[in-house]
């Protein structure tokens, strides 16, 4: 499971950025905002894609490491370098991730998703109740300045949106092409044991409870990523963005893109954010809408959008790998 | 500290806590007998709070809602169970939580359609509306305490249909054995919406006693839902001693943090789960496998 895209997957993943990329030309700011809320939630339901698709581990409180991404600017002094910024808000995802994921993995199935929800909630109201995150109504934070080596890029107002569209393109191609290479470790490829066979991969030698808790970690962390570059796309920061509603919305993303192939959660989320903009044209009612989405997904479309033939194919015993690496390897 | 105040907020933890076991018994039963994650549970205990204030606004008779939460959760829960959820059991979490949150979306805009967003608040019934002298100068409100008896009545009522009906010992292998109900010659399908059907109940007429003591709100089950996983995390799944035991713990820890320590109450029940989590990962009550 969990197939990386295949060559001409890549190709078609590539025009889709370039596609994305050149958006600016012609797309107005309100657009670009939303292309950006796009690659975030992609960003985002990628990460939680580490933990259903790849580890088999549903979690619900994967929202809880987005929002301490975000309030992770909040507490950061303002004006500091993007280049600093982002590396904390992983780390300090990560380092709240750590303890989470040990005391939730004694735990597995059902119980791992009650506990996950259970300490979500608890990291929210850290936020809602406590003056550390500034209150319940949420606050505004400045944005990390871009400055690299000493130079400081100044935006306008009016490209700011193109700037942003561009750096979370970046940052979501270099997530994608990150845990793809992730897969093909030995790390990677324990881990899809694991959600085929956990009980086999232990009698193997493995230690499967540090595996997972590594992938727990290295989700929240990319988690905490996006959430940065949300805060830094809204400049506002609240409680509500750790709340699980959220983390329910992104594994439906996950589910909507198709949960054999790791692009499928950004095609899941470009496809959750693109229908709840047409549905706003209809009516107010978005929940309504949203809850009718995922009610006909969950009844016809359990294997997701995905495929469209991205994905190789399974191998055929014959054939011959064309760059000598055994093709059945790359689909697992 | 004064003992009469600590007796009161051990009273209301009481209580709290057995409204949470109404909740969460059902949540753990679905969970033991079907395998069916129900993240929907908090919107049915919703759906009967804002029934009692519907009902109360009308008729002026609150205690009608209790009779209308039952007959209505069985009847919601039966139909749920025979339209949906029985095409899940064998699908896998996720699909389960997705199903159940489309729910929780659905509910939310049938509430906010029919009744409104607006906070309301029930007003207890007039008979049950002074204190009761306990003891001394110290009095408790009498409406708390009838919620009291009403939970413990039916909890008890629970444990010898479990524990004492051919029909809950087929629930009981349900819970302990799936294929056990087969071999035994029961129809598995009828247990499973029974079981559903109860479980709804429950929740709906834990939302109708509790109406008057918290009021009515938009998203109001999902705190209580949240609360009721803590229950069944500590207690241990598919266990109804374990969830009854379990809630009067979390309704007592949450209660007297809010009274005596409210800068962490928030936080407590939390802790507290860690903490089991740590020792019995399994919960304080499951059965050894």
């Amino acid at each position: 499971m969990l197939a990386v895209a295949s060559r001409a997957g890549h190709v078609w993943l590539a025009l889709a950025a370039l596609g994305v990329a050149l958006l600016p030309l012609w797309a107005s700011n309100y657009h670009l905002e939303l292309a950006s809320t796009a690659l975030v939630s992609a960003m985002f339901a990628l990460s939680l894609h580490l933990l259903v698709g790849a580890a088999g581990m549903v979690s619900l409180g994967h929202a809880a490491f987005f929002g301490i991404g975000a309030y992770a600017v909040h507490l950061l002094p303002a004006g500091m370098s993007v280049l600093l910024t982002l590396p904390a808000a992983a780390l300090l995802a990560a380092a709240a991730a750590l303890p989470v994921g040990a005391l939730s993995l004694r735990t597995r199935g059902f119980f791992f998703l009650m506990t996950t929800l259970a300490f979500g909630q608890m990291l929210f109201f850290v936020f809602h109740d406590t003056p550390l995150g500034g209150g319940k109504d949420g606050v505004f934070v400045s944005r990390p300045a871009l400055e690299a080596f000493g130079l400081v890029w100044e935006v306008p107002r009016r490209n700011r949106p193109t700037v942003l569209l561009l750096l979370n393109l970046g940052v979501l191609v270099a997530m994608y092409a990150g845990l793809a290479a992730l897969l093909r470790t030995l790390f990677g490829r324990a881990l899809l044991g694991i959600r085929a066979n956990e009980g086999r991969m232990r009698a193997l030698g493995y230690d499967t409870f540090r595996i997972k808790l590594a992938a727990f970690v290295v989700a929240g962390a990319l988690a905490g990523v996006s959430g940065h570059m949300w805060a830094m796309a809204q400049a506002f920061v609240s409680p509500e963005l750790l709340g699980w509603h959220r983390s329910a919305e992104a594994l439906l993303m996950v589910l909507l893109g198709g949960l054999g192939a790791l692009h499928g959660p950004i095609l899941g989320a470009f496809a959750f954010i693109g229908l709840g903009e047409a549905s706003n044209l209809v009516t107010e009612r978005q929940k309504l809408v949203e809850g009718l989405v995922i009610l006909a997904v969950v009844l016809a479309l359990p294997k997701g959008l995905a495929g469209l033939g991205l994905r190789r194919r399974p191998a055929r015993p014959a054939a011959p790998s064309p760059a000598g690496t055994p093709v059945a390897a790359a689909e697992l | 500290m004064d003992l009469t105040g600590l007796f009161a907020q051990v009273l209301n933890g009481l209580q709290y806590g057995l409204l949470l076991f109404l909740i969460s018994s059902g949540l753990t039963l679905v969970f033991g007998v079907m395998g069916v994650i129900n993240l929907a549970h908090g919107s049915l205990f919703m759906v009967g709070a804002y029934a009692a204030w519907a009902i109360a606004r009308q008729t002026g008779a609150l205690w009608l809602a209790l009779p209308a939460a039952v007959l209505g959760g069985l009847l919601i829960g039966a139909l749920l169970e025979r339209g949906l959820f029985r095409r899940f059991y064998q699908r896998d979490h996720l699909d389960q939580v997705l199903l159940t949150f489309a729910l929780i979306l659905l509910f939310e805009e049938a509430r906010s359609f029919l009744a409104g967003n607006d906070f309301h608040s029930v007003p207890v019934p007039a008979v049950l509306d002074f204190s009761v002298p306990v003891a001394g100068d110290f009095s408790y409100s009498a409406y708390r305490l009838a919620v009291l008896a009403l939970c413990v009545a039916v909890a008890a009522l629970m444990f010898l249909g479990i524990e004492r009906t051919r029909i809950g010992s087929a629930v009981r292998a349900a819970a302990e054995k799936p294929e056990m109900v087969d071999l035994l010659g029961l129809d598995a399908r009828r247990i499973h919406t029974l079981v559903f059907a109860v479980g709804t109940a429950l929740a709906m007429l834990a939302g109708a006693l509790a109406a008057p003591l918290h009021s009515v709100y938009p998203n109001m089950g999902d705190g209580f839902l949240i609360v009721s996983f803590v229950v069944v995390v500590v207690g241990g799944v598919g266990s109804i001693a374990g969830a009854f035991w379990g809630a009067l713990l979390i309704g007592l820890v949450d209660t007297l943090g809010k009274a005596y320590a409210p800068a962490v109450a928030g936080l407590a029940v939390y802790v507290l789960m860690a903490a089991v989590l740590l020792v019995r990962p399994h919960g304080l009550f499951a059965r050894r496998t």
